[in-house]
């Protein structure tokens, strides 16, 4: 441990650590736009200076030492802090206004917080062509300050390098490779890079609109569906706390909005369970030199699977995601049910995600009843803001319950929107398959929280299961290096059963997720670990308070068997719910 | 050599080397006069540098192009004795008829317009020069020969 002094505090803090981290120990939050706690110092933005044994430093890449003595603010070191502020938004467009992250935005906080009226400075603010290319995130490098925080996490805890940054000093701006349109690069759009931006420059593709036209239009039957992990944080944008599970009030507010029926998107995970529990059970069984199998439901880990690690797509487990799944039961099944014509049902979904933007259209598959089988993917933020244009006084609501039949769901479906999440829900239902009883032990705690890889070993009836969950899409390589090593020295796979997640903690804290900053949440907006493991724990105490925790147990998910499927995996089954992979090139240029 | 084995000789070549990227990079421009994307996509394949590191070094270091430079390459001189003896109204006829800025080429690869500080012989300011011939006390008027002359050449060349 480190002694020294803070604004004549004593602290007392481990070696190695940051003064800008030692300080909030002693409750004081040194100002910065470019550290964040996911990433490594930068030294980008120049405004965390400090006064340091009397010299003055940059507080986020200078680790503490014995006796060091720090003057965190004197009138010297703000108005040094004033005038970096200015020199930033000389660089920066005046829309607040018409931003999408009005209200939300650090350097508008921070403009704020050292009350920045008029800069005298020039504007040197250059337009660049804005690049909404992906129809999933969307670039507009003149708002961006090059803290280079997006950079840092798709290069280095993403390991995509799809951003990068382009030419030097005052021209420098951030783009794919050599300036190309991020559609034609290897982005997976996890949206990672707009969860880390601390202005408007890195955003979700908006359409909020196309919503309202569906919505609006008397002629269509619009239905929606939310994942998992929304409705454990879309409470944060209304004053909940973080992780607060409001799936009610959410069906309520969705209800209000003028949705015909409001789906779960949870159903769509039992669902998903059934299939690639039978999947996996079948390949364990019959097939064990297929294995391991990889989980599915992530699109980001899709598009990578398919642009970067071609020799594992057999791995893969076939079974489309939970809000595909749900997309293409309501088109068929729910459509003939209730005398619907298909053409004329319009589903939305509502995700924590921005690459789920990219997988209702990924491939002809996505179009298995006919149409498109999920016709607008909306992020929190998004459905948020459509919330708010309603006037709908959200913390007032009363809990309302999801229609039927593709309403119901077990426990096991709510934990998807975690890491850890999907295999504790697969091995509950895989157990019962093999074995023809349940499990006694429901959870598996080797597999909970935020190590980046994780493992575990399940007993089942005197056969070991070996299963690994990897979160935060860098952490996927070395647990592809393994399978790969054991193949290639002749060695059993050291995995069974493998579940990735692209975001770091899983869906909770996806690139659509809201970036609000409660007063006691001083740290930066947007996601943390602190807001990760609130968010995971709000769907953790619903499974455990479930009266249902298993899929194979959903009644609703059986009548859908029973009058339409058939059987998990059968003909019918496949032709919906399943989808096969193509390798595809890093770049299209 | 076939365009395509620059590029593959020179991750060949640097591989195995930590930290030598701007290596590789350096004899593919030397061949080639620039760096093609594909050369680039190559070096990251070869290399196994992600193609987002290359272009950040590429467009990091001014000395790389990412074009192929113009055939006759025009220097004028901005310095203090050429800058004082009208030049820069040379520079702003080049540009005029040429239809680039400086630092561009023409579309067909003809001419490249580039700006230097000095080239030594303040004497004959202002100065140009074209593929190393030296034109001392260039007018404007001066322009359109100039380029004629290279425009004659570069189509003897040809033939």
């Amino acid at each position: 441990m480190v002694k020294l002094k803070i604004d004549n505090y004593d602290v007392d803090v481990p070696a190695g650590t940051s003064i800008l981290d030692a300080a909030r120990t002693v409750q004081i939050e040194i100002p910065t736009l470019c550290k964040h706690p996911d990433v490594d110092a930068t030294a980008g933005c120049g405004l965390c200076i400090c006064r340091v044994n009397g010299r003055i430093m940059r507080s986020c890449c200078t680790p503490v030492s014995e006796g060091m003595e720090v003057i965190t603010s004197d009138p010297e070191i703000v108005d040094v802090r004033r005038t970096v502020l200015k020199l930033i938004l000389s660089n920066h467009p005046n829309e607040c206004l018409t931003c999408i992250r009005s209200g939300h935005c650090e350097l508008q906080d921070m403009a704020n917080n050292f009350g920045i009226k008029n800069s005298r400075l020039p504007s040197l603010n250059k337009k660049y062509e804005i690049d909404d290319s992906t129809k999933a995130i969307v670039l507009d490098a003149s708002k961006c300050i090059v803290c280079g925080r997006c950079v840092e996490v798709c290069q280095n805890q993403q390991n995509v390098w799809a951003l990068s940054y382009l030419n030097r000093g005052l021209a420098t701006r951030i783009t794919a490779a050599g300036g190309i349109n991020l559609a034609d690069s290897p982005c997976i759009k996890c949206g990672q890079c707009s969860a880390h931006c601390p202005t408007g420059a890195i955003v979700e593709y908006d359409e909020t609109q196309k919503v309202w036209d569906m919505l609006n239009d008397k002629d269509l039957y619009t239905v929606v569906q939310i994942a998992p992990a929304v409705r454990v944080a879309i409470g944060e944008e209304f004053g909940f706390d973080f992780g607060e599970n409001l799936t009610g009030k959410t069906y309520a507010a969705l209800r209000r909005l003028g949705f015909k029926k409001v789906f779960d998107t949870n159903f769509g995970a039992d669902l998903t369970i059934i299939e690639e529990a039978t999947e996996f059970v079948e390949r364990f069984k019959m097939n064990p030199g297929s294995l391991p199998m990889f989980t599915s439901c992530c699109p980001a880990w899709v598009d990578l699977l398919e642009k970067y690690h071609h020799d594992m797509i057999p791995q893969f487990s076939t079974c489309k995601s939970p809000q595909s799944m749900v997309g293409a039961v309501a088109k068929t099944y729910f459509a003939e049910k209730m005398g619907l014509d298909p053409a004329k049902v319009r589903v939305i979904s509502v995700m924590p995600c921005t690459a789920k933007k990219w997988e209702i259209v990924r491939s002809e598959d996505m179009r298995s009843s006919g149409f498109q089988d999920v016709d607008v993917s909306i992020t929190t933020r998004e459905l948020t803001r459509m919330i708010k244009q309603a006037g709908i006084n959200f913390r007032q609501l009363k809990d309302e319950d999801a229609d039927s039949p593709l309403g119901e769901y077990s426990g096991a479906a709510t934990i998807f929107g975690t890491t850890g999440g999907v295999m504790t829900a697969a091995l509950r239902t895989a157990y019962f398959y093999i074995t023809g009883e349940e499990l006694g032990q429901l959870d598996f705690k080797e597999i909970d929280g935020l190590e980046g890889i994780k493992e575990a070993e399940v007993d089942i009836k005197g056969t070991k299961v070996r299963v690994a969950v990897a979160h935060g899409i860098g952490n996927v390589e070395k647990v592809l290096d393994r399978v790969r090593e054991a193949k290639a020295n002749g060695e059993e796979t050291p995995y069974h059963f493998i579940e990735v997640m692209a975001c770091r903690g899983g869906c909770v804290a996806g690139g659509g997720q809201p970036r609000v900053m409660m007063p006691d949440q001083p740290k930066p907006r947007g996601i943390t670990d602190d807001i990760r493991v609130k968010r995971a724990k709000g769907l953790f105490d619903e499974d455990l308070n479930a009266k249902n925790r298993m899929s194979h147990h959903n009644e609703s998910i059986k009548a859908l068997y029973a009058e339409y499927l058939g059987k998990p995996n059968s003909g019918k089954a496949h032709e919906l719910l399943h989808t096969h992979y193509v390798p595809r090139g890093l770049y299209n240029k | 050599m076939t365009e395509a084995s620059v590029a593959s000789q020179a991750a060949a070549k640097w591989r195995k080397k930590r930290g030598s990227l701007i290596m590789a990079l350096h004899e593919i421009q030397s061949v080639k006069g620039y760096v093609p994307w594909e050369d680039a996509v190559e070096i990251a394949n070869g290399m196994g540098v992600p193609l987002a590191r290359i272009y950040e070094v590429l467009t990091f270091y001014n000395f790389f192009k990412l074009e192929a430079p113009g055939k006759a390459v025009i220097s004028v001189c901005t310095g203090t004795a050429c800058y004082l003896k009208g030049n820069d109204k040379v520079l702003e006829e080049f540009k005029k008829e040429l239809g680039i800025n400086e630092g561009e080429s023409t579309e067909d690869r003809m001419f490249h317009l580039q700006v230097v500080r000095c080239v030594g012989c303040c004497g004959l300011a202002p100065v140009c020069v074209v593929n190393g011939k030296t034109y001392g006390r260039v007018t404007p008027g001066d322009v359109r020969n100039i380029l004629n002359e290279w425009r004659n050449k570069l189509a003897d060349d040809k033939e």
